[in-house]
């Protein structure tokens, strides 16, 4: 319907389209790059593989345009020189070259989405692979100042942003632009005055959009702040539900849930009121616009001055311009919060990745003796963690760091796998500073189980092939085996083709460490490193444990690292950490005569009971 | 389509609001209506009449109603908006509310990322489903229907030649719709696959690194992110053929109205203003047709969330307080007996505990001890109610756990669990969790008690320092001990500890077990441990294994008498031997 714009018009689908969006609450962003060109610019090397298909996308684009143009003409014809001349013949012509245009129009418009689809997509996958990697790359550093929420965000929510603007709204805002210009010119072509009159209401179409949009834009940035802080406030209740049920303060939980629902309530209410104004609000004006075309058409038209096929064309050329106007604010945002999200994620793969000196090569020793020459380091600069540390860890040793939590321990393990850089001295394998090793080569050499044992969600015998991916599922079972695991991996549901959900969670600490321990043992590492391996697996299990790990620890340099002076007595060197320094070295047997810290470590564990 | 109806119910305080909201929509859709009447009138009356007068007057009159319109819309907005956000905030209430009377057994089933999954995004999409129908929802089909009937009314076999455009219009939508849903669903599926991916690699940075897997983590990702580019293309380019689709068809329509019409009008059946008229109505028939589509799916997926939501507020509390609570003995430390407890989780499996016998007396300390996975913690959620007992019964003081009221119960009973939970707020806001009213001298003594004085003194701002969320700025052993602060001070005559030293270093575990003898005899308390370190210190020691209690005592007693005992303690003294002949 000419006169009032097409009331489903574009701007309610879109309205309805984001009523489908799946992320969280999640309601229109409203931000703005900080150097947009650059970040475009980069965003288009993206989409460059792909320029043919872009010219042919355009091509596209150019011909739907003009046919578009033609719609309404060919419409004003038909009325004033074929209805109003009363020639059947030339409107059956008329007719079916409308129809004929209008199925090329079409027909194009169609081509032009179908390419862009795959385009928009194979460009978004290279760039999410890009930054993946990049990420890959980053030293570990970076991921504790960055938590898993801000980094899953720029590669979900960030990338979907570029992946609304890319694949719908660059084109819409090409072909709008392109449309409007052609609209305004054929306007004036057809009649001057007309197209005059209509170009009036463009500036109060502006006025009114900005004007909204303003306060769109204040009430959107508090509905962001109330969401985020309600968001808080569920994620930390409902994550501490069992605390907060065992000491029954779910009242209070649910004072200060209530005070930020309603607070979320009160700022939905203003924002969305205000952006939905905006509806109303110009379709006044677009019929205004048709109004003008009507009134001053039919005065015109009395004046002989117009025909009636020009007003309904103009009312149709109005149409046809007024609802990309009506767009136009939100593909503009959408290509803001595209550019902002890029803008993020390049901001990422400018960050330096972890690089190896160019002097770096492969050992040509698979093992030898670690070394730490005089190391310090601190994660803080001014807090320093290890201090002037020295220690050797003689070739096939078992090295055993005890000490109270925090004195520093997995950060010598962190260190040795270079996942931080020692601030001054120096860590050696067989001679060679870690620095002259590629990490690569390093830490294929390095086995590690960590105190918080990772999984991924795959099945059992995935898991542990992750040790080494070339490995057979007879081997698999072996290292499954040799880490005592075997056992409870036959009672799962699937054995070892059970499934585990996230992070493994359908599994006992106590297991999921012993798939750990089964992965390092495919690994075969020349030196080992078991950090707290066996925390959570209690004292029979680990019992069983032990000669596993033993069988394991035979001929390799082994660093182990544990609160149980039992895990630890077999060790040809103990070492006691305390705040970052080597307090006492020796076996357990000579420490225990010392009588020292490590002998009050060990008696303090099984006071006033005879040994 | 019940759950969505449910849901509907919580409309009910809005109703009027909701009414008039639907009420202004007509008003919106008369005018809608009534504008290509007048621009018909214009061209009759106006143009060709050659009525100047007219011409002014109705544009004028137009000009009236959209702004008249205008007014209707935005008021037609605020109620939906209104009624909208006030629904999503009392389901959200709702949920929240069904959630704090959750046992522990619901919500094992329903996790923390399920539940807020329910309370943000699928709250929202329901909101946005109610108030789509309080607007374009059901604008566009009486829409629809309005400019169907007047297209009759204008020309009655024009608009008969209409209807078989309006037929395969509707096939077409129909066959979009049907095979939407499951490819909207295939992305989503994928897009799910690729973000558990990058969490498994975000999270696991670490570990990928140490087994250099860089590459072959890449191209799994690149493998998932394929398939998610492939479906994504798919189906964009089976929507964007839905838009030209239809777009033909009510081209189609245009050009046989400007045929048949234009003959008609020659052959003076019909006014030119008729046929522009007949145009503008016919446009209005099919463009909301487009709209139905985008409708179909609102719809869809706010019925999907209704039925999460729903499955939320229709949760039946695993445990609930009895009919007729019976009132507890006074706060003295009391005596609590296992009588043949059987346990079970919901959901079938193995029983977890079997024909369990225990009695702790009143200040008694009872450590349990057994392997991972022997129902140790399963043993001691049982006496705070966090399940209930699948055959036998609880008694403290006599009375069944089952009679007295869930919140009287707890209480008196405070808890350390194994996970360590802190809010984020002050280290006192913490500590003073479970009894807000606490003065100072009161937490500085629980704190102590807990060896945890020293490390808060020695925090930047003292009890006064911000706790991150989850605790990330403490280490292990320092959110043990204020979990063991928090529960001490709640001075509840049951104290359970549930592993809850498992981080802490031996030296401090020491002074922390002497500092809670020193406090105990007021007390009944259970300590769930691994360590036989910890257990040394019990009045008595309960070895369970594999779901049974296979042996109590004291130290000493169990020594003499029970072998896997013995084969624990050798195992954390002897070096694996179960002689118990300690050094190599």
């Amino acid at each position: 319907m000419a006169a009032t714009g097409t009331p489903a018009s574009r701007g309610d689908l879109n309205q309805v389209r984001s009523a489908m969006g799946r992320g969280p609450m999640r309601p229109g962003r409203i931000e703005k790059a900080r150097a947009p060109r650059t970040a475009l610019r980069r965003l288009a090397g993206y989409l460059r593989p792909y320029t043919a298909t872009f010219a042919l996308v355009f091509a596209c684009v150019i011909v739907f345009i003009l046919l578009g143009l033609l719609e309404p003409y060919l419409l004003g014809v038909a009325i004033d020189r074929d209805i109003g001349a009363r020639a059947v013949a030339p409107l059956v012509r008329t007719s079916v070259l409308l129809l004929l245009v209008f199925l090329l129009d079409n027909g194009f418009q169609a081509l032009s989405s179908w390419l862009m689809a795959r385009v928009s997509q194979d460009a978004l996958r290279r760039l999410r692979l890009d930054l993946f990697g990049h990420l890959q790359s980053l030293p570990v550093p970076f991921f504790d100042r960055h938590t898993a929420g801000e980094l899953m965000s720029r590669l979900t929510n960030d990338i979907e942003a570029i992946n609304q603007a890319v694949s719908q709204n660059v084109v819409s805002l090409v072909a709008s632009t392109l449309s409007m210009l052609g609209i305004v010119i054929t306007m004036f072509v057809l009649n001057a005055w007309l197209a005059l009159a209509a170009l009036v209401v463009l500036p109060l179409m502006f006025g009114f959009t900005e004007f909204v949009a303003r306060y769109t834009r204040r009430g959107f940035r508090d509905l962001q702040l109330q969401l985020g802080h309600l968001n808080g406030v569920l994620e930390e209740t409902l994550s501490g539900q069992r605390v907060v049920t065992a000491f029954g303060r779910g009242e209070a939980a649910r004072a200060r849930f209530e005070q930020g629902n309603q607070a979320v309530c009160e700022a939905g209410i203003t924002a969305i009121s205000y952006a939905l104004s905006l509806m109303p609000l110009t379709n006044v004006l677009g019929n205004v616009f048709v109004i003008v075309l009507v009134g001053l058409g039919g005065w015109l038209a009395f004046r002989d001055l117009a025909t009636i096929g020009t007003i309904t064309a103009f009312i149709a050329y109005g149409r046809n311009f007024i609802s990309p106007l009506r767009q136009l604010a939100n593909m503009y945002n959408s290509i803001q919060a595209a550019l902002a999200g890029a803008e993020r994620v390049f901001e990422i793969m400018d960050t330096g990745p972890e690089s190896d000196a160019a002097a770096a090569s492969a050992p040509a020793v698979t093992a030898g003796d670690v070394v730490f020459e005089a190391v310090d380091f601190a994660y803080v600069p001014g807090a320093p963690v290890i201090r002037q540390m020295s220690l050797t860890a003689r070739a096939g040793q078992t090295v055993a760091l005890v000490g109270p939590t925090g004195a520093g321990k997995t950060t010598l393990v962190n260190l040795l796998l270079r996942f931080y850089e020692v601030d001054a001295g120096r860590i050696t394998i067989g001679g060679r500073d870690l620095r002259e090793i590629p990490r690569a080569e390093l830490r294929r050499r390095l086995g590690l189980v960590l105190q918080d044992t990772f999984l991924f969600s795959d099945t059992v015998l995935e898991n542990i092939r992750y040790g080494r991916l070339d490995a057979t599922d007879e081997e698999v079972m072996a290292a499954a085996r040799l880490a005592d695991a075997d056992q409870f991996i036959r009672l799962l549901p699937d054995g070892y083709h059970t499934r585990l959900s996230e992070r493994g969670s359908n599994l006992s600490q106590g297991q999921r460490q012993m798939l750990a321990i089964a992965r390092a043992v495919l690994a075969d590492p020349a030196i080992l490193i078991l950090d707290e391996a066996t925390s959570s697996v209690d004292t029979r299990t680990e019992a069983r444990i032990q000669g596993a790990l033993l069988r394991l620890m035979a001929g390799r340099t082994s660093f182990v690292i544990a609160h149980r002076l039992s895990t630890i007595r077999d060790a040809d060197q103990v070492l006691v950490i305390q705040d970052g320094e080597i307090v006492e070295r020796g076996t357990h047997a000579e420490l225990l005569d010392r009588r020292g810290v490590y002998h009050e470590l060990y008696a303090s564990q099984f006071k006033g009971k005879a040994i | 389509m019940r759950p969505v109806l449910r849901l509907l119910r919580h409309v009910r305080p809005y109703w009027r609001r909701s009414v008039v909201a639907l009420v202004l929509l007509i008003a919106v859709i008369v005018v809608d209506l009534a504008i290509p009447r007048l621009i018909q009138r214009v061209i009759d009356q106006g143009i060709i009449a050659r009525n100047l007068h007219v011409i002014v007057a109705t544009s004028l009159a137009m000009l009236a109603l959209s702004v008249v319109q205008a007014v209707f819309a935005i008021g037609n907005n605020i109620l939906s908006v209104q009624v909208g956000e006030r629904l999503a905030r009392d389901l959200r209430e709702a949920m929240f509310r069904t959630i704090q009377t959750f046992s522990f057994g619901n919500l094992d089933r329903l996790n923390t990322g399920q539940l807020m999954v329910r309370l943000s995004s699928d709250t929202t999409v329901f909101q946005r489903l109610v108030q789509v129908y309080l607007r374009i929802g059901t604008r566009a089909p009486l829409l629809m229907i309005g400019s169907l009937v007047l297209m009759f009314d204008t020309d009655r076999r024009l608009a008969l030649m209409m209807l078989p455009i309006l037929a395969a219009v509707s096939l077409v939508i129909a066959v979009f719709v049907a095979r939407m849903e499951p490819l909207f669903r295939g992305v989503q599926q994928k897009l799910d696959r690729l973000n558990t991916v990058l969490q498994e690699n975000v999270a696991g940075v670490r570990l990928v690194k140490a087994f250099v897997r860089a590459d072959h983590e890449r191209r799994r990702f690149d493998a998932t992110s394929a398939d998610y580019a492939d479906v994504s293309t798919r189906v964009m380019r089976f929507m964007s053929t839905l838009s030209p689709a239809l777009s033909i068809f009510v081209n189609a329509g245009i050009v046989a109205v400007i045929w048949r019409g234009g003959i008609q009008t020659i052959d003076g059946g019909i006014t030119v203003g008729q046929l522009v008229a007949f145009i503008n109505y016919l446009q209005t028939t099919l463009g909301p047709l487009t709209i139905m589509v985008m409708l179909a799916s609102v719809a869809a997926a706010g019925s999907a969330s209704a039925r999460r939501i729903d499955e939320v507020l229709t949760t039946a509390p695993e445990v609930a307080d009895p009919p007729q609570p019976v009132a507890l003995p006074a706060r003295a430390a009391p005596r609590i007996v296992f009588e043949s407890v059987d346990f079970r989780y919901a959901g079938g499996g193995d029983p977890v505990l079997r024909g369990i016998d225990l009695v702790a007396e009143p200040g008694e300390t009872i450590a349990i001890l057994g392997a991972t996975g022997a129902g140790k913690s399963s043993l001691v959620n049982l006496v705070p109610r966090f399940y209930d007992v699948t055959a036998g019964r609880i008694t403290l003081d006599g009375v069944d756990l089952r009679r007295v009221r869930l919140d009287a119960l707890r209480r008196m009973i405070a808890v350390v669990p194994q996970e360590t939970v802190l809010f984020s707020g002050s280290v006192r806001d913490n500590l003073r969790f479970g009894r807000p009213d606490a003065v100072e001298a009161e937490v500085v003594a629980a704190a102590t008690a807990a060896q945890a004085h020293e490390f808060i003194t020695r925090l930047p701002r003292g009890y006064d320092t911000h706790v991150e969320e989850r605790g990330v700025n403490l280490s292990g052993g320092q959110k043990q001990r204020l979990a063991i602060a928090r529960a001490l001070l709640m001075r509840a005559p049951v104290l359970i500890l549930d592993d809850a030293t498992s981080a802490v270093d031996v030296t401090t575990e020491t002074r922390l077990q002497e500092a809670l003898k020193a406090q105990a005899g007021g007390r009944t308390v259970f300590v769930v441990a691994q360590r036989i370190s910890t257990v040394l210190t019990a009045d008595r020691i309960a070895v369970v294994d594999g779901g049974r209690l296979v042996a109590q005592g004291t130290h000493e007693e169990l020594m003499a008498t029970s072998p896997v005992y013995r084969e624990i303690y050798a195992s954390q003294l002897g070096g694996g031997r179960p002689d118990g002949q300690g050094e190599p």
